[in-house]
């Protein structure tokens, strides 16, 4: 009964949301709906499941003076004063709550997302050396594509912009495309696999 | 059916009509491909007249008097009145205000809503799926009965036992991120899935696993999971709640502090398997800078370059939905990855024939028609 009865729940919804893409008609429209709704409502629900896992972790390490316990205050008075001054003044803008978001949170993101330039550039050096004949390849296909995005390639030669443009959306969609499909062939058989109960390791059942 | 042809002739008659006011034509017609109930009106506007402050949609009451349903800004140039009965035939008129004062309506419009049992724009897509299902389903079968499938080696799927192993020797954790999209993503179930498997090498070999997720549900479900491999490895006592987290929804909140556990607690092996946008690279490559040996997959096509260049091994699009069915070698789930590639042959197929339709299609009709013909499968609305 333990794995008998999300089996069947799987089998239902999955079947179901698969006839709701094709039938308009009612029931089916009806109840795919009412599913998606009831998934939209549990992970709403499931947020103070987060917050109330964050706010445990935290307490147990500065409790149990856990490895590196001196960081979760930082993150609990975090949690706390967003909250507070969230549910004290509301989130409107020029309220505590926004000044905090617009002057902490974003440039704190914006920041993280900034490191992404350097990582590439030392992912770049790794991927682009010309150890064998595959890497030379693709070192000169990255110089071509980046020379003609830059002014400055088209300067040198007229034809690098275009062999960049041909590049980009000849081999390199075509090899995107086989990914694309290969991907979605995959879904329609790990979803087969789900719905009719082949694949029930998520359940923790036998194989 | 005496009644039945004029409201037709109604409806056909006046499902467009014009006027003189600032709503030059208006024209009413079923919602197509819904489950009815719907009608929806577009209209166009005279640019010579000034512009009214709204516009009221109004609809012809059982009584015959007009009765307000909507209101809309003149520019939207759309409205869609729902909750109607079937095969009854509405009547509409638009009425422009402008300071208060109602001006001239626009013309009368008929339509009738109607239900409709298949979606017309995705017939094609339906005829492919059920053949592609079909196909996969054979190949479930033929497993099941022991047919004897071949599967390639997946360098990264074999490379799971000897990272957790690593990890073991090394007396360090076990990273597991399972993307950063909630549990409504194909990829983060088959992320899920691989998590189990993960969870029980780790069970088998006294590894520490940490967990941490961008959402609440998919911290929810890591943990059951996570739990049950533990169960069935028999070793429930090793389980720790706690090393399955939920950090922060925020898509860069989230990378920080994925960062800031690898470089804290420096795992010997990370998974980074799942759904994943700009912070793939800045996770791999801090995966990286701590040592540890890792092993990503993902489906989206932006992320796999970022992924090839910064982790041992990837696992590129359809890998990571045949990774659960590699790692058990069970004869159905093997079947299933079998029948991915038959059904990749197919499509491989109707590409090459479409290819050569529309090709030679500009000089012999049949062929064109194929292609046509095939054009119409693959479309989807």
């Amino acid at each position: 009964m333990r794995l008998f009865l999300p089996l069947v729940i799987t089998f239902i919804c999955g079947i179901v949301m698969i006839l709701h893409f094709f039938i308009p008609h009612r029931p089916i429209s009806t109840i795919g709906d009412g599913l998606t709704d009831w998934y939209m409502i549990v992970a709403s629900a499931a947020i103070f499941l987060g917050a109330a896992n964050l706010v445990q972790v935290h307490v147990h390490r500065i409790n149990t003076k856990a490895r590196n316990w001196k960081y979760s205050p930082v993150v609990l008075i975090g949690f706390i004063a967003m909250m507070a001054t969230g549910l004290l003044w509301g989130v409107e803008e020029t309220l505590p709550f926004d000044y905090m978001f617009q002057t902490m949170i974003v440039p704190m993101g914006a920041t993280m997302f900034s490191l992404l330039a350097f990582f590439v550039a030392s992912a770049a050096f790794r991927a682009f050396r010309a150890s064998n004949w595959r890497a030379t390849l693709l070192l000169a296909s990255a110089f071509i594509v980046m020379l003609g995005r830059v002014p400055i390639g088209g300067m040198i030669w007229k034809q690098i912009p275009i062999i960049s443009e041909w590049m980009m959306q000849v081999p390199n969609m075509a090899g995107q495309r086989a990914v694309m499909i290969g991907a979605a062939l995959g879904v329609v058989a790990t979803s087969l696999r789900m719905i009719f109960g082949i694949e029930r390791s998520y359940l923790g059942g036998a194989d | 059916m005496k009644a039945f042809l004029p409201a037709l002739l109604l409806v056909l008659m006046a499902a467009t009509a014009s006027g003189g006011g600032f709503v030059l034509t208006t024209e009413a017609s079923d919602v197509p491909d819904d489950d009815g109930g719907r009608i929806g009106l577009v209209w166009t506007v005279s640019p010579d007249l000034p512009v009214p402050d709204s516009i009221v949609v109004e609809r012809m009451a059982p009584g015959g008097e007009w009765e307000h349903v909507g209101s809309v800004a003149p520019i939207d140039g759309r409205y869609t009145d729902s909750e109607l009965e079937n095969g009854t035939v509405y009547s509409y008129r638009l009425v422009p205000w402008l300071q208060g004062v109602p001006g001239e309506p626009g013309p009368v419009v008929s339509a009738s809503p109607a239900v409709k049992w298949l979606h017309s724009g995705r017939i094609g897509m339906l005829v492919i799926t059920v053949v592609l299902c079909t196909i996969i389903l054979l190949y479930i079968e033929a497993g099941k009965r022991g047919k004897d499938l071949f599967v390639r080696r997946i360098a990264g799927l074999n490379a799971v036992e000897d990272a957790v192993g690593r990890a073991t020797e090394m007396g360090r954790p076990v990273m597991y991120i399972p993307g950063i999209m909630d549990m409504d993503d194909i990829q983060t179930i088959a992320s899920m899935v691989i998590l189990g498997r993960v969870a029980r090498k780790a069970a088998e070999y006294g590894s520490s696993l940490l967990v941490p997720t961008c959402r609440s549900v998919v911290m929810s479900v890591s943990q059951e999971v996570v739990k049950e491999a533990y169960l069935q490895t028999g070793r429930p006592d090793a389980f720790r709640r706690e090393d399955i987290t939920y950090l922060t929804d925020d898509q860069f909140g989230y990378a920080a502090g994925v960062d800031g556990m690898m470089v804290r607690q420096r795992p010997a092996a990370i998974f980074l398997l799942g759904t994943f946008y700009a912070e793939s690279l800045i996770l791999a490559e801090t995966g990286k800078s701590v040592g540890a040996i890792q092993i990503a997959g993902t489906a989206m096509v932006s992320q796999i370059p970022f992924f090839i260049a910064a982790c041992d091994y990837t696992l590129i699009g359809e890998e990571l939905y045949a990774a659960s069915a590699y790692l058990s070698r069970e004869p159905r789930l093997l079947g299933s990855l079998k029948g991915q590639d038959a059904a990749k042959l197919v499509i491989m197929i109707l590409i090459v024939l479409g290819v050569l339709g529309a090709t030679a299609g500009h000089w012999w009709e049949p062929a064109g028609r194929v292609a046509e013909f095939l054009r119409f499968l693959t479309h989807v609305e």
